[in-house]
């Protein structure tokens, strides 16, 4: 059985001149010790099914659909339910550790306040154990460091100190939502190591949000790529990257500077995002893509189980054997 | 490619003078070596590509060789012409010639003017004797040749989205015909598919007009794809400057084969068994660089005599050139 089963997930928010739509039938299994990144570029949705199924949407936001995690739906849960699994047996990782940080309270306050609410420790213990924490995330002088403020810490080390956070309670599910976008390639490197090895020490299953492809393709087992809202291609890492069946999938990979590859011409995809207030109607991707027809602009393709694979799902009207993505480019 | 230098950048420094901590009258304020003795030369129609990690000083840099922080020391030669010490009208006629893109694209356009007054404002400074006419007329034929339609003539920034600011800011900086353009971060803030348009459109728009670009990122796969030479910067000093071939297949500086070895590559093959070089610790503070090679106390391959001695940016073979005892 599955640690947490999303269905059908839907967020829409209210705005003064329409519903905005961010994000339309998500839809995953999460199993334990594993790892799903959702792909996708701002304004895709990722961030927002995250935020839904932990109650943390803004005040105009609404949820619907279903995410069961231990036979209940998250959301639907009572807030006071669900400030028992938070930060406890589900936590977060957010994008920007200073912002997410209270720049008002010590390291030590901010993270004895984890286990304290969650597990009922004394102050003492907890501090001892927040110690624990930080040096398990490589913070060095962690015991002088737990009494500084958040602004004394670089960026790398405030991420750090989020993560060391996030796994107080050692969750069952870790979400992080671009934990190493704020940060340059070296520390990342550093974070993304600490987070397989963490992986594989507590055996957390991890949803790593992130727009990056190369972190996806080192952390992640089953990739979902969005765009505009919706799912357009769900399958693991290995599929996705070798043999990509969906048009934004294989637009994303060709715009992609690499440096594994010789310097073939970078490839744009032609055309703006959807502004979500007024998406495009039928498929979000139709405007901007090579392979759309009438067909993609009147109904809204469904996410389909493709090839024979029932884990391998696309939702694109054209047959893969008849994409031009595939051959041809769009001049940009 | 034309073998004529434009820009000769000699040994600049830009040092800012930090408050001290202690409100005592005798505390010493303190010195931020942001740029510590940065030397390149520019071929007319080049890309250099100048990479680091935040704090490297490659944004300070940019803005010392437009004189809009002013350095500390050392020369900025441009078309021949030494201009530590040019008056502000002297530099005047300089900034026609060299442009800058910024890394924010909505940011660095002003929000009560309307695309068409951002695009010709250079055109009012620079040349003042224009018609009006002769200046709508290349206006439009400027947002045509980046990309934006005519009828956005008479719109305002928060209308475009991030990509489509930053071909207002390239038209911008296009429009009088400059010689250099520097782009601090110019696609950092962008999606990668957008990302992609606007390299090319850059790529392009340089060919078309004989540009060189001085092209300032943190993503070591842009600038591999954008520049003919590239230089690494770490802590106000010179890593590695080195034609972009020879340093993405052969980097000498350890600091380099650091840096690209932490790029994650998009290929669940390589990047799941890849080993990639872990740094220690962070980035030092600039106000107080370890002394010798700025890059000893995180270095894998450090000797003791690395901590003492500076090592100068030495020529290793034709073309690279990297700053390291034991290169």
């Amino acid at each position: 059985m599955s640690l947490l089963k999303v269905s059908n997930l839907e967020v829409a928010f209210d705005s003064p001149d329409a519903v905005v739509r961010a994000v339309n039938g998500v839809s995953f299994d999460l199993e334990e010790g594993s790892t799903l990144g959702i792909v996708g570029e701002s304004g895709s949705g990722k961030s927002q099914s995250v935020l839904a199924m932990l109650g943390l949407l803004a005040t105009n936001g609404r949820a619907k659909g279903s995410a069961i995690y231990q036979g209940e739906n998250l959301l639907s849960m009572p807030a006071k339910k669900l400030n028992r699994i938070r930060g406890n047996r589900l936590s977060m990782i957010f994008q920007d550790p200073m912002t997410s940080l209270n720049p008002y309270l010590t390291i030590e306050r901010q993270m004895t306040e984890v286990l304290e609410l969650h597990k009922n420790m004394t102050r003492r213990a907890a501090k001892k154990r927040s110690i624990e924490m930080l040096e398990a995330v490589r913070i060095p002088e962690a015991a002088h460091r737990i009494d500084q403020y958040p602004h004394e810490l670089s960026g790398g080390m405030r991420q750090r100190v989020m993560i060391a956070m996030a796994l107080l309670c050692e969750p069952q599910v870790l979400f992080a939502d671009e934990p190493t976008t704020a940060l340059d390639v070296t520390v990342q490197a550093q974070i993304l190591q600490l987070l397989r090895n963490l992986q594989h020490d507590f055996g957390t299953a991890i949803v790593l949000i992130t727009h990056d492809l190369g972190v996806v393709a080192g952390l992640c087992e089953q990739v979902m790529v969005m765009y505009g809202g919706r799912v357009m291609e769900q399958c693991n890492a290995d599929n996705l990257f070798a043999r990509p069946s969906h048009p934004y999938t294989i637009g994303l990979l060709r715009a992609l500077p690499r440096l594994d590859q010789s310097d073939a011409p970078l490839v744009g995809i032609p055309g703006n995002p959807p502004n979500m207030a007024h998406p495009p109607s039928g498929c979000p991707f139709q405007e901007r893509c090579i392979d759309a027809s009438q067909r993609c602009a009147e109904s809204v393709p469904p996410l389909e189980s493709f090839g024979g694979d029932t884990t391998w799902l696309r939702a694109c009207n054209r047959p893969v054997e008849q994409m031009k993505s595939l051959h041809e480019v769009a001049h940009v | 490619m034309s073998e004529q230098t434009i820009l000769s950048v000699r040994d600049v420094q830009v040092h800012f003078n930090v408050k001290a901590k202690s409100k005592l009258p005798w505390a010493r304020s303190r010195t931020l070596k942001a740029v510590d003795g940065v030397s390149f030369d520019l071929k007319a129609g080049e890309t250099l590509g100048v990479v680091g990690e935040s704090g490297c000083g490659k944004s300070t840099l940019s803005r010392a060789i437009l004189n809009l922080i002013p350095a500390t020391h050392g020369e900025i030669v441009w078309m021949g012409k030494d201009l530590s010490g040019a008056t502000t009208k002297q530099w005047h006629s300089v900034r026609r010639d060299i442009q800058m893109i910024f890394q924010d694209p909505l940011a660095s356009l002003d929000p009560r003017m309307t695309v068409g007054q951002i695009i010709a404002e250079p055109l009012r400074e620079h040349r003042p004797g224009m018609s009006k006419d002769e200046m709508n007329q290349r206006v439009r034929a400027m947002m045509a040749k980046v990309g934006l339609r005519e009828q956005m003539i008479n719109r305002y920034a928060h209308e475009f989205s991030g990509g489509q600011c930053q071909r207002i800011g390239i038209a911008r900086a296009l429009i009088v015909e400059p010689k250099l353009i520097v782009c601090d971060e110019p696609v950092s803030a962008l999606d990668v598919s957008i990302q992609a348009q606007i390299v090319n459109l850059l790529k392009s728009l340089q060919q078309e007009m004989k540009l060189a670009l001085i092209f300032i990122a943190h993503d070591l796969a842009v600038v591999k794809h954008i520049s003919d030479r590239v230089m690494v910067m770490y802590l106000g000093h010179v890593m590695e400057l080195a034609d972009k071939h020879s340093l993405y297949a052969r980097p000498r500086h350890p600091y380099t084969r650091a840096l690209l070895s932490a790029v994650p590559v998009p290929n669940p093959a390589i990047e799941r068994t890849k080993v990639v070089q872990i740094l220690s610790s962070d980035i030092p503070s600039p106000i107080n660089p370890p002394t010798g090679c700025v890059f000893h106390t995180r270095c894998p391959i450090a000797e003791a005599r690395c901590s003492v001695e500076v090592p100068p940016l030495r020529t290793l073979e034709h073309g690279v050139a990297a700053a390291c005892l034991l290169a």
